[in-house]
């Protein structure tokens, strides 16, 4: 219902707001279905960064959607036949929860078997993201890495003429300042829990960048533009950035290097066991450095910008 | 055919977000509501896979003792560096949109192609 209403708005600046109120409910809806990582990333993710980054580009362009002339009845008829193939195709899916579905056959029970004792962490996510599934992840790592890089390329780090540390766009808000102070220690402390404890319960690299990123977002967003800048210089995120790649790049390689396959973390250790739990845990804050770098740098990269017409 | 409609009914849900992410996409011109339809398509996508990995009487596929079974972790690690990937491409989006605007002044698509065709 949500959804509906976001598309239908004109006023764009609420339809970004209602997107943020849907992602929350999204990652609500994850949890149920027992996807607490997902769920994780999700609330941090569409509620936080997205809104704030839509946010900002709705400021450097236009708040107010001019409806279409034509007729919507082309698309209406175009969507209407995609859904009903879809309908037809759902009638022989399997049920909902059902745990004889064919998804739930193969290499899945390998995972939830022997999970634990292969890759010595509990948390079966994690294993599989980062051990079985490593490959995926380096790739998609670097695919974060790409589109951070984009994004520096199309709008570069400027600093506005206008934009002064200590004096926010919405003003001295003395309740969100007081509110904010004591809050961001726990953000970060929270962000460090979930790096460094997502091998035994939910979170991960992916979660503790952004939610990083989030504490800085908001520091800066609160405490005045640019402000943010100068605890952490663009200059550093770089360099960051690429540190995450190379992190997770570089394990890959020692294990080539010590004869085994790419990214084999038993490589690492005597134990293979041992080394596996160690390649999980430095993967994962390799993830944790290139995501976090880049989140912020996107949101660097779109604070700067001045309007132009 | 009453357990065939509940049965599915993740899918009925996915299938009308689906296509509600997508009609916005293919009939609206205002290219910043065009990114929102293609996050709800996203989101779509990201709510057929977690729902495909839920496993009823299962739990949250983290080993502890006093439970045998777990929903599938495999969907979910997928969907979760989806989550992180689509943010950043979403933020590549959305800067070409600024870039747009600065060049053309109009995030309107029908503005922009009678601007191109008056070149």
């Amino acid at each position: 219902m949500i959804a509906v209403a976001a598309i239908r708005l004109s006023d764009l600046f609420a339809v970004v707001m209602l997107f943020g109120v849907y992602s929350l409910l999204t990652a609500a809806l994850f949890m149920d279905l027992d996807a607490v990582d997902v769920a994780f990333t999700e609330a941090a993710v569409g509620a936080g960064v997205t809104t704030v980054l839509m946010l900002s580009s709705l400021h450097l362009t236009k708040r107010w959607e001019v409806l279409p002339r034509r007729k919507p009845l082309l698309s209406l008829l175009v969507v209407g036949i995609t859904g009903a193939a879809l309908v037809y195709a759902v009638l022989d899916a399997p049920l909902l929860g059902d745990p004889t579905a064919p998804v739930h056959q193969h290499v899945t029970p390998r995972y939830i078997e022997q999970g634990a004792e292969e890759v010595g962490v509990p948390n079966l996510v994690t294993a599989v993201l980062a051990s079985y599934r490593g490959y995926d992840t380096f790739g998609e790592t670097v695919v974060i890495f790409t589109a951070g890089l984009a994004v520096l390329l199309l709008l570069g780090i400027h600093e506005d003429a206008r934009m002064r540390p200590g004096v926010s766009a919405i003003g001295d808000q003395v309740v969100l300042r007081s509110v904010v102070k004591p809050l961001l220690p726990l953000i970060l402390l929270f962000g460090l829990y979930v790096q460094f404890h997502g091998d035994f319960g939910a979170g991960g690299g992916f979660q503790a960048g952004v939610i990083f990123a989030t504490a800085f977002v908001l520091y800066d967003l609160v405490f005045g533009d640019g402000s943010a800048r100068s605890v952490v210089p663009p200059g550093w995120l770089h360099r960051l950035a690429a540190l995450g790649v190379l992190i997770y790049g570089g394990v890959g390689v020692y294990s080539l290097l010590a004869g085994k396959a790419f990214l084999d973390y038993s490589a690492l250790a005597a134990d293979p066991v041992h080394g596996q739990h160690l390649g999980v845990l430095l993967v994962e804050l390799g993830v944790g450095i290139a995501v976090f770098s880049v989140v912020l740098l996107i949101f660097y990269a779109f604070s700067g910008r001045s309007r132009r017409r | 055919m009453i357990d065939i409609i509940v049965g599915h009914y993740n899918y009925w849900v996915v299938i009308f977000l689906m296509m509600a992410g997508f009609y916005t996409v293919i009939d609206r011109g205002n290219l910043i509501k065009k990114i929102a339809g293609l996050s709800i398509f996203q989101t779509s996508v990201f709510l057929l896979y977690i729902s495909i990995g839920y496993v009823s009487d299962g739990t949250t596929p983290i080993i502890a003792e006093g439970f045998t079974r777990y929903s599938n972790p495999l969907p979910h690690v997928l969907i979760l560096t989806a989550i992180v990937v689509g943010v950043s491409t979403t933020a590549l989006g959305l800067a070409l949109i600024v870039r747009i605007n600065e060049a053309y002044g109009t995030i309107e698509e029908d503005e922009i192609h009678e601007q191109d065709k008056s070149l």
